[in-house]
């Protein structure tokens, strides 16, 4: 068993490469949050609209999602697309981890935009705006607003999943502690390491979203 | 001079399921006319206010407006809602937007008129309403009489030829209510063409041009307010008026 002192030595040793990796985490998460909130609510949308068949392909999607580990989503879209045509890495993990989000931050928005109270599209109309017109200007920025916790956390969820991204080469921070750990016969340490790298982001996350939180709720009605 | 019929209703039904809630509804009105509509809760006075801007679509008959008759399946709805302004029980003032941000919407995004000058127009209208001082105030800081009274002068932007009044006073404080009944009084005689869906039966008794009463979907009678105050010839009006009058 290594002592302690020996653990924080390799803490400070090895924060460089922890650091590089942690930012592709950032990355890997940021960018598939994002995409993953425009295909959410392209398929939010989908499945609040009048049409039977988009609100089914809006179901079918969420449900694959749902249903199949991500794991498993992450191979198919490596493979898969790398057959078809050439795909690098990080946008093959971006890629499958938006597709993954997406589906969640749907069932998100799909919510919060139905929770707008029916009179402020019946304002909107009633002042001759068009439903796209009054969708985008009145309802979304209301939405949005009360998505934002729920979307924190998505963005937490999302950033632990990014792990996976590992298993396609990614030198994102779990890959970084599994090599490292396997190159010094000492997995334990390295594993504990990059579980304070993930503990400190998730806390600055979970700190942020709580004020956000916060700040919404003095400016609701 | 004869008046122009700002909104001519023929033989209008309309049904949720199957309820029946409009009745062979037939009514005119006129420029400058204020028509208040009356009756007890669940007699399609609400729905028929939101025939006449289309939130509800007729089942059959017939709405003019303006002279012109609406086919909600072909013309644009959205150019005759610019005409008619609609005020709600609820407000309906857009949450995340400023008093100011709120008035100014439909004339910049529909009607694309320089934000310069709406924004000017908005701040008359804020006087107008008493208001001047809540411009950049968030709807949430203001009391529901402020609220609809930003509500009428958000409607008031998009200059129309006709404004609807669904129940504006029902969700208010009664120390509230005057401020706004005192605006749309104002209103009136200004010469707006106003429909008012009200339980406020002094608003009706003083401003109102024309009573409509309404009972299960069908109008059972109408008249000037002294006529229909005082001289009621159904039994059902008599029956209404003696309720509410208790009061």
């Amino acid at each position: 068993m290594p002592s302690f002192s020996h653990f924080l030595e390799i803490l400070v040793d090895t924060k460089d490469v922890f650091l590089k990796a942690m930012l592709l985490t950032l990355e890997l998460t940021v960018v598939s949050i994002l995409i993953g909130i425009v295909i959410g609510l392209f398929f939010a949308l989908m499945k609040i609209s009048k049409f039977k068949v988009l609100e089914l392909i809006s179901d079918i999607y969420v449900f694959l999602v749902r249903g199949t580990p991500l794991i498993v989503q992450i191979f198919i879209l490596y493979f898969g697309l790398s057959g078809i045509f050439l795909l690098p890495d990080f946008w093959a993990a971006s890629l499958a981890l938006a597709l993954h989000n997406g589906a969640y931050i749907s069932e998100i928005l799909r919510g919060t935009i139905q929770g707008v109270d029916k009179g402020q599209m019946e304002a909107g109309r009633s002042l001759g705006m068009t439903k796209v017109l009054t969708l985008r200007r009145i309802i979304l920025p209301q939405a949005f607003r009360r998505a934002l916790p729920p979307l924190g956390n998505q963005f937490i969820i999302g950033l632990k999943d990014s792990s996976l991204a590992a298993f396609i080469s990614m030198n994102e921070l779990f890959n970084v502690a599994t090599t490292l750990g396997s190159n010094n016969f000492d997995e334990m340490t390295y594993l504990l390491i990059v579980a304070i790298y993930y503990l400190v982001l998730v806390a600055l996350l979970t700190f942020l979203v709580n004020r956000f939180e916060k700040r919404l709720a003095i400016s609701d009605r | 001079m004869e008046a122009r019929e700002m909104i001519k209703v023929n033989q209008l039904n309309k049904s949720f399921g199957d309820l029946h809630v409009l009745k062979n509804i037939d009514m005119t009105v006129f420029e400058s006319d204020v028509v208040c509509l009356i009756g007890s809760s669940g007699s399609g006075k609400s729905t028929l206010l939101r025939c006449l801007n289309f939130l509800e679509r007729k089942d059959s008959g017939s709405i003019i407006i303006g002279g012109k008759e609406v086919d909600p399946k072909n013309d644009n709805l959205n150019n005759i809602r610019e005409k008619v302004g609609m005020v709600f029980q609820h407000f309906n003032l857009f949450p995340h937007k400023t008093v100011l941000e709120n008035i100014i919407e439909a004339p910049v995004m529909v009607k694309g008129i320089d934000k310069k000058e709406a924004t000017s127009k908005a701040k008359q209208l804020l006087v107008k309403v008493g208001l001047e001082d809540k411009a950049d105030v968030y709807p949430n800081k203001l009391s529901g009489g402020q609220k609809q009274r930003v509500a009428i002068a958000r409607a008031l932007a998009m200059e129309p030829d006709i404004m609807l009044f669904d129940e504006p006073t029902s969700a208010l404080d009664p120390e509230l209510v005057g401020e706004v009944l005192t605006t749309m009084q104002e209103l009136a005689q200004e010469g707006m063409t106003m429909v008012v869906v009200t339980h406020e039966m002094g608003f009706a008794k003083e401003v109102a041009d024309w009573i409509v009463y309404m009972h299960d979907g069908e109008i059972i009678e109408r008249g000037t307010p002294d006529q229909f105050f005082n001289n009621p010839k159904e039994e059902r009006t008599k029956e209404f008026l003696k309720t509410t009058m208790l009061k």
